[in-house]
């Protein structure tokens, strides 16, 4: 992807639990969504209109306004088939494009590997927030994990800076690799090296980022927030992860959604707009994921696991715009009479953004060869 | 051999419980292993922890977010294996504070697994099923007749007793409508900050009184009869068996690869699942087959600590856990950024274990928490130190290293670790404490050896 001259950089932003789609980009105009959800839905009254048949949740309103400046495309019917239902199953599934085996690679990480083959910067993968994905874990590939960016650093404790430099130098030595010690040893060594790496560089995030953007208090604006600063820091970064949590949303789902999407679509568009006031928009895109859609009918307060999801492709080299088809909403349609049928498969949004947007060869990455899209402003 | 049963005795205390200090270490050491073994199985010989001297100290009880407070019964316990049960359970269990923002509910929670954790599986089941805190957090109280709920049935099934692959979702619908009407007294008022205790409550107005069939039974079925069925299926105890094996043992892949990828030790399995229909379904006698395994006896350092393990293990080598001190919360803090917010697993699923505890994030908060703690004025650093010395004078640069090696665990380490340190000891020459000067330089050199044995990769192993 040419650009500004950047090297193009990805954001995947995991929305965990099973974001609820259909409530999310609705069919507000359709009957047989009224129908099924005759206590958990937008009303038709409620909802931000794109056309005549979809419209996003009131409360993506800043989703909304990315999507009329065309920088949002809207992913729509993301699944595979027999979607499974368990969310730490699918999840596997999603982080691994191994729908039948268990996969023991991820596809962030293999992404990673192919970026950074001599693995020259432990920074060119950097998970914010606490625990590393899945999706970012193969055996020898270095990745960055930092739970909070301001106290990143080893020994830090140690004033004395020379009873400190002392200690550091046993710390290498104590994880310097060693072969046969076994996986675990051999991934804390890694590890452990990695740290004393990665924190070096990352001292400069914190140290030198500015901004007039205001991000909320809650934890994906501050996790986005994270991401410009490392961003702008200009480490080379090329692959960022983060999670949005709480979207199983078997209960409460009308006042818990919301919520979730408010802060989500919030947090969004403080990003973007901190990324163009740092002139360094035109090399990010983001990737939003979930692990599933919800079921068809609500059970009441809330919806149960189902297929069918969708996602989103953002940036402001993005040609906005509705991708795939939006699942079959008709009864007879309904997968097993109950679930939204999906229409795209999630690995073809993959390969679209891997090939696309990082220049990288898709199909040793994500298992195969599957269809793609469009959703990318071409060069000029 | 001396040395091997101090070893042993470690090993079966930090699994079994969550460390011991070097005293309790020696003195369970002189004592026959089985016997350890029976004492632990029996929490009830000994005294429970002194609930009002927390309540007077800081002004915890049940309304609290209980981190803290668990923290401080793990460590100071004198029943480690009632509450690392607790500990088991909640993780399988795994039931947050994220969505209910309730502590009365969920510290209760954790008050049954303590009651009940090592009886038979049905009571524990029926307990879990008929627990407030469980009932809001998968929703069995929108679990009503005519709009099933599947929540709660499904993650009994696939994550809280049999697994993925051992039932079909028609299995799974017949398991959420028997539990229709299981519900609690009131609905939990979040807000205003409203303590009430909530207890289960049946609501035969919302129950589905009709016949379904489950694994093959049929009748009208109850939540009862559910776990009653569930319990006599021989992937039960395989399944739990497993989930003790990777708690206890050594870690094991993750719960979603079980049903693809074959235990590591499949005769342990064996052995426990045995015991269990023997036992008729008590844990108790699960546990004692499994402690008494040389699977179990071997597998030294096989496991990650998870963060509470690390947390109270370092609590009790520098011997600062016996006081209740204003701060402890910090604790909570520590074990939360390590990856392990108590009473608040990410997902029901619980939290990743082995392996997944580390990642660079989570290494730098586990280390440098470790290295901070470790501080020269401590009772347990100072204990440390003079069992260094023993009353010499002065101590060479190898038996430095071995001897705090010893002392901190025992900690068995690799070339690497050894030879890192041995430098350091080199270095700095050894100990000395002939002159007040040298002795003065040869504690912060001492406690500078254990910071950095902490520190190392071995002391990330269990």
């Amino acid at each position: 992807m040419e650009g500004n001259g950047k090297p193009p950089v990805l954001v995947v932003l995991q929305l965990s639990g099973g974001n609820d789609f259909m409530n999310t980009v609705v069919p507000y105009t359709n009957p047989a969504y009224h129908d099924a959800r005759p206590l958990v839905r937008v009303k038709e009254e409620e909802a931000l209109a794109i056309d005549d048949t979809l419209a996003f949740h009131p409360s993506a309103a800043p989703l909304k306004d990315l999507y009329d400046r065309g920088t949002v495309a809207v992913v729509q019917g993301v699944g595979y088939p027999n979607s499974s239902r368990s969310h730490f199953r699918a999840m596997d599934i999603m982080h691994t494009c191994e729908p039948v085996a268990l996969g023991t690679e991820g596809w962030v990480g293999r992404a990673i590997r192919e970026l950074d083959p001599k693995k020259e910067n432990v920074l060119t993968g950097v998970n914010l927030g606490r625990g590393l994905p899945r999706a970012m874990s193969v055996p020898g590939v270095p990745v960055t994990s930092v739970g909070n960016l301001d106290s990143y650093g080893l020994l830090t404790g140690i004033s004395e800076e020379r009873q400190r430099e002392e200690a550091l130098d046993t710390f290498k030595s104590m994880y310097s690799p060693a072969i046969g010690s076994g996986p675990v040893m051999e991934y804390l060594a890694q590890t452990g090296m990695d740290v004393l790496t990665g924190a070096d560089q990352l001292k400069a995030a914190p140290a030198t980022y500015e901004s007039d953007v205001e991000y909320a208090g809650n934890a994906i604006a501050g996790s986005l927030r994270d991401v410009a600063r490392v961003h702008t820091a200009g480490l080379g970064t090329r692959i960022f992860y983060v999670q949005h949590g709480g979207y199983d949303t078997h209960a409460n789902e009308m006042p818990d959604h919301p919520v979730l999407l408010s802060d989500l679509s919030g947090a969004i568009m403080d990003f973007m707009q901190d990324l163009r006031d740092h002139d360094a928009s035109d090399e990010v895109a983001i990737l939003v994921f979930t692990e599933f859609g919800r079921r068809m009918r609500d059970n009441g307060t809330g919806t149960d696991h189902g297929s069918g999801g969708g996602a989103f492709v953002i940036g402001d080299r993005v040609a906005g715009g509705l991708y795939a088809e939006y699942p079959p909403l008709a009864p007879e349609q309904w997968l097993n009479g109950e679930d939204l049928r999906h229409t795209y498969d999630f690995r073809g949004l993959y390969s679209t953004v891997l090939e696309q947007w990082l220049s990288l060869e898709a199909a040793p990455i994500v298992n195969g060869q599957f269809e793609q899209i469009r959703p990318f402003v071409e060069a000029a | 051999m001396a040395d091997g049963r101090i070893a042993l005795t470690a090993h079966l205390l930090r699994r079994a419980g969550f460390g011991a200090t070097r005293e309790e270490l020696e003195e369970a050491a002189a004592r026959d292993y089985e016997a350890v073994v029976e004492d632990l199985l029996h929490p009830e010989r000994f005294p429970e922890v002194d609930e009002d001297v927390m309540g007077r100290y800081f002004g915890w009880d049940i309304t609290t977010l209980g981190a803290a407070p668990w923290l401080y019964r793990m460590a100071n316990t004198r029943r480690p294996l009632q509450e690392k049960m607790a500990l088991f359970w909640h993780h399988v269990f795994a039931t947050a504070y994220s969505k209910s923002e309730h502590p009365v509910t969920l510290n209760r929670q954790i008050d049954t697994f303590r009651r009940v954790g090592m009886s038979d599986l049905p009571t524990i089941l029926l307990e879990l099923s008929r627990d407030p805190a469980m009932i809001f957090w998968l929703d069995n109280n929108e679990n009503h007749r005519g709009e099933p709920n599947e929540n709660y049935g499904r993650e009994l099934l696939e994550l809280f007793s049999m697994g993925v692959g051992n039932y079909t979702e028609q299995d799974l619908k017949m398991a959420a409508r028997a539990f229709t009407g299981w519900t609690f007294t009131q609905p939990i008022p979040l807000y205003p900050h409203g303590h009430y205790q909530s207890s289960f409550v049946y609501d035969p107005e919302a129950h589905d009184d009709s016949e379904k069939s489950f694994l093959g039974e049929t009748g009208r079925l109850t939540g009862e009869d559910i776990i009653d069925i569930i319990a006599r299926q021989p992937a039960t105890p395989r399944f739990i068996a497993r989930h003790l094996y990777n708690f206890f043992v050594a870690d094991e892949p993750q719960v979603p690869a079980w049903s693809v990828e074959p235990p590591r030790d499949p005769d342990a399995i064996d052995a426990m699942t045995a015991a269990y229909f023997e036992s008729g379904f008590e844990m108790r006698s699960v546990l004692r087959v499994l402690f008494n395994s040389d699977s179990f006896k071997n597998a030294r350092h096989r496991k990650v600590k998870s963060p509470a393990e690390l947390v109270t293990g370092i609590l009790k080598l520098v011997g600062t856990h016996r006081f209740p001190q204003p701060g402890f919360e910090a604790y909570a803090e520590a074990t939360k950024m390590m990856g392990q917010e108590l009473l608040n697993p990410p997902t029901v699923e619980g939290w990743h274990t082995g392996k997944e505890w580390i990642d660079g994030g989570t290494l730098n908060e586990r280390v440098n928490f470790a290295v901070n703690e470790v501080a020269p004025d401590k009772p347990g650093v100072q204990s440390f130190i003079a069992g260094l010395t023993s009353g010499k004078t002065s101590l060479p640069p190898d038996e430095m290293v071995e001897r705090s090696l010893d002392l901190a665990g025992p900690v068995a380490v690799g070339k690497e670790t050894r030879a890192g340190l041995t430098r350091f000891a080199e270095t700095s020459g050894g100990l000395s404490f002939a002159t007040e000067e040298e002795s003065s330089l040869s504690t912060a050199k001492a406690a500078r050896m254990l910071q950095l044995v902490v520190a190392s990769r071995e002391y990330q192993l269990a």
